[in-house]
């Protein structure tokens, strides 16, 4: 029989080492997955993991993995200290599309004004709009007591009838001959947000991400906010009698959380999508959960697990046109992840032990 | 090394040889023997975390024994859960009682039953039950608003309804009033002499003396000693258990001077569900003195320790620290004033299980001794607090950076009580200072809440142990259905009257009618 039991303190090498378990365990049974239907998985797994940092068309798809991971890495970043506290929100990705529009039509309100002010104010106004659209699920929790994970989630869909109407009706591009979509900001220079150095793929939400992740990391580990919200998280009747108000905390964490996934796509919607569209998104907000748990909710871990995530995307874009893997099963690949984190989680705090109690040892003489 | 002295004309009931329990890092039982007769009262003695639970827990078929043999009535006796120790007999009341508060008395005892009868025959039962032994119950009412007496009787008619050979009892006084006390005795009396016998948990040592017939003592795991309770003083009895001799707290009583702490007509609702709602609360404490708070639990304390310690907010002038109303400010704002608090339960509300000693002293200390610039925390000068409170009170650690939750009971304990005790605060207010704390830890614990008194300090101690509140109390009150007696000086309380105090025994002295 095998048995968990639990452990004095949490194992520091098992807190390192549960990503890698859990990135190895899913390239195991993802082989499994591709091998059952017809591929090579050896191939398979080349393609994704190899293939875009050392392959053929690396210089290209290199660049690819900061795009990816820059957005993944903000929002990420914002969850996880909201999941730190106990607080769960789960609805980023609605979060990231109103903060794209409230920036973007600040920036299209100032259209075809040249002035060096206009894309600070946009990010500004993105991480407003972020901020709002958090702040709903966090006043209605606070002043209701409803659950933050659905109304955030249900607002995502809001979110997106929003899009669809800013996309075909109040941002539509007036010189676009009715096509769906605003005005695109590579043709509107104080409000784009160009690539910093060619090929790097590396733009302004690149620089930000980087930087929130210092300055989270510093938040957690040095100043009295990031204990509080470890404590509010981990034990929250202490954290009262610590003095924590419950309330202020779900207000900070999903307005920072907000903010930043609003940030996130106000910095996409002027970069690499470059104009709104219906479908400009593509799920940054959601992928963020699995990058936020991957990186161990910490984030300089969060740093390497959007690098690593950023990976999958763009391999896994690569194995569906290369190979002709259907999209989903590239979705089961990027979720096992998740699933076999969670998994080997729990070696952080129990161990394994074989045997129900053996009796030998000390009975027997 | 198994039997005891005593007892041996009576038939043997129950025999335990060499009984071993291993867990990780810690050895519970090694080689336990003794026996049990026929309708023996048998006290298990020794200090939290001798191994009395873990022992009993085997014989309950709760836990199995890594090795060693247990016979009951002469034939092999290895339960493999606690449905087939209950078929041959043996009940047991645990100190933590499972009953559901929202159920009647009747359905929850139905639901400890394999094959419960009707609910009216039942009822009929359970009156017929609790009359012979003299335990008023009415099978009808709702559990959630028995007091913990009424509710230990649910435990032990669930038992008696058994008929067991067998009772096993888990620290059965520390919810009764003194005078509830001494019904149940007479309830285990009356039991024993029909024959039931009766395996006593406890670490009262006078409850000992005054109920059993044969005492074994356990210390880390092993049986050091078995005596005859009536035989031997509480103080001998005490050392064996300890294993060192024990010194009482020093009193040092300075001058009482102007109020440190002055609580007025305090009226709140319970946020606790079942709780118990403060009802015009009103006292006051000067500096140097010590207010013990008594009752049973469940009467309030827990409400008024978050009322103290401002995690239940109120009106700015009920609750005043020298002078300055503080009732509407947060637990912050009252250590700025001058008033620290310790709860009870130390896993969770006192301290984060999962953090390190290190942010542990942090999160009530850092205000007062100043471990943060601008927001700020100062790791090193937390660590030094840490390591200070670690050296003062004897923590036993390997070093403050484990995780608060791999401490036992009393070492974090000690901790806490380090924590608030070196702040330097003016004001101090704990609930349970020294409960599942060690005889020896738990002396050290009221020697370092007297001293901050001489230094001072107006302390208010909310405790359950009425010998505690009376060693290091100078005044004394009761907590009872949420509301606070007139607290009167300590010196020359009798038994009798802080029974009184506490509710009497609700009722039930009429009930009985035993000769």
């Amino acid at each position: 029989m095998i048995r968990l039991e639990k452990r004095p303190t949490p194992s520091r090498f098992w807190l390192y080492a549960t990503p890698i378990a859990a990135v190895l365990l899913t390239m195991v049974a993802g082989g499994l997955l591709f091998a059952a239907m017809g591929k090579n998985p050896f191939a398979v797994i080349k393609t994704i993991f190899w293939d875009p940092v050392f392959g053929e068309f690396a210089f290209y798809l290199r660049g690819q993995l900061l795009i990816k991971a820059g957005p993944l890495i903000l929002i990420a970043i914002g969850l996880a200290l909201g999941f730190r506290a106990g607080i769960w929100n789960i609805g980023a990705e609605g979060q990231y599309i109103i903060g794209a529009i409230v920036g973007a039509g600040v920036g299209l309100a100032f259209y075809p004004t040249e002035n060096r002010l206009i894309f600070p104010a946009m990010i500004l106004a993105g991480a407003f709009g972020g901020w709002l659209w958090g702040m709903i699920p966090a006043i209605l929790k606070t002043y209701f007591n409803t659950s933050e994970i659905l109304v955030s989630l249900m607002l995502v869909y809001v979110a997106e009838t929003i899009l669809a109407k800013a996309a075909t009706g109040f941002l539509r591009n007036p010189d676009g001959a009715g096509f769906p979509g605003s005005r695109n900001f590579r043709n509107f220079e104080a409000a784009s947000n160009p690539e910093l150095i060619a090929g790097s793929g590396l733009h302004w939400g690149g620089v930000a991400a980087l930087g929130v992740a210092v300055l989270a990391y510093i938040l957690l580990t040095r100043h009295l906010l990031g204990f509080q919200i470890k404590l509010a998280g981990q034990a929250p009747r202490a954290a009262r009698f610590h003095g924590v108000s419950p309330v202020r905390l779900v207000l900070l964490c999903m307005g920072i959380s907000g903010a930043l996934a609003g940030m996130a796509g106000l910095f996409e919607v002027t970069g690499p999508a470059g104009q709104i569209t219906i479908d400009f998104n593509t799920g940054y907000g959601f992928t963020a959960i699995i990058v936020a748990f991957l990186g161990r909710l910490n984030p300089l871990g969060i740093v390497l697990a959007g690098l690593l995530m950023a990976l999958t995307y763009v391999g896994g874009e690569m194995a569906s046109t290369n190979l002709g893997l259907p999209a989903a099963a590239i979705q089961v690949f990027q979720g096992m992840l998740l699933f076999f984190l969670l998994a080997v989680d729990v070696l952080t705090n129990y161990r394994f032990r074989l045997g129900a109690g053996a009796p030998a040892k000390q009975g027997a003489k | 090394m198994t039997g005891t002295g005593s007892g041996t004309e009576r038939r043997e009931l129950l025999r335990i040889d060499g009984v071993t329990k291993a867990y990780p890092g810690v050895v519970a039982n090694a080689d336990v023997g003794f026996s049990v007769g026929e309708g023996e009262v048998h006290a298990l003695l020794g200090e939290n975390g001798a191994g009395k639970s873990t022992l009993v827990k085997m014989i309950y078929g709760l836990v199995k024994p890594d090795s060693g043999t247990m016979h009951l009535r002469g034939a092999p006796y290895a339960p493999g859960k606690p449905a087939e120790a209950r078929r041959l007999g043996v009940a047991m009341v645990f100190q933590h009682f499972s009953l559901f508060e929202a159920l009647t008395v009747a359905e929850n005892v139905a639901l400890g039953m394999e094959t419960p009868p009707p609910m009216r025959e039942l009822a009929t039962r359970i009156r017929a039950v609790s009359e012979e032994y003299g335990l008023p119950l009415d099978p009808a009412r709702l559990v959630g608003d028995l007091s913990a007496g009424e509710r230990q009787r649910v435990e032990i008619i669930r038992c008696l309804l058994q008929d067991p050979k067998l009772l096993i009892m888990d620290e059965p006084t520390s919810v009764l009033t003194p005078q509830e006390v001494e019904i149940l005795f007479r309830t285990l009396r009356q039991l024993s002499a029909e024959g039931t016998a009766i395996l006593y948990i406890s670490h009262k040592l006078e409850e000992i003396r005054a109920l059993c017939d044969a005492a074994t003592i356990l210390r880390r795991g092993r049986v050091v000693a078995t005596c005859t309770p009536r035989e031997k003083t509480a103080r001998e009895m005490a050392e064996l258990m300890v294993g060192a001799s024990l010194t009482p707290p020093e009193r040092k009583p300075g001058p009482k001077g102007e109020v440190g702490l002055g609580v007025s007509d305090l009226s709140l609702a319970s946020p606790i569900p079942f709780g118990t709602s403060l009802k015009g609360v009103s006292f006051t404490v000067a500096k140097g003195e010590v207010l013990g708070i008594a009752g049973v639990a469940g009467n309030g304390q827990d409400e008024l320790l978050l009322a103290l310690s401002g995690e239940l907010p109120s009106d700015p002038d009920k609750v005043r620290v020298n002078s300055r109303p503080v009732g509407d400010l947060g637990p912050v704002g009252r250590r700025k004033a001058g008033l620290v608090a310790a709860p009870e339960d130390r896993y969770g509300h006192a301290a984060a299980p999962d953090m390190s000693l290190v942010e542990n002293a942090f999160l009530t200390a850092g205000l007062r001794r100043e471990l943060m610039h601008n927001g700020f925390i100062d790791w090193a000068k937390t660590r030094d607090f840490a390591e200070e409170i670690i050296r003062d009170y004897d923590v036993r650690t390997p070093g403050p950076d484990v995780a608060a939750r791999a401490l036992s009971g009393g070492n974090l304990q000690k901790f806490l009580m380090g924590r608030e005790l070196m702040q330097g605060a003016g004001v101090i207010v704990i609930n349970q200072p020294t409960w599942g704390v060690d005889a020896a830890a738990a002396a050290a614990i009221r020697q370092k809440i007297l001293d901050q008194a001489a230094q001072g300090a107006a302390v208010v101690v909310i405790s359950q142990d009425l010998d505690e509140l009376l060693e290091v109390s100078d005044s004394f009150a009761v907590l009872n259905e949420g509301r606070l007696t007139k607290p009167r000086p300590t010196a020359g309380l009798t038994m009798d009257e802080i029974g009184l105090m506490m509710g009497g025994a609700h009722g039930m002295e009429v009930a009985h009618h035993v000769e």
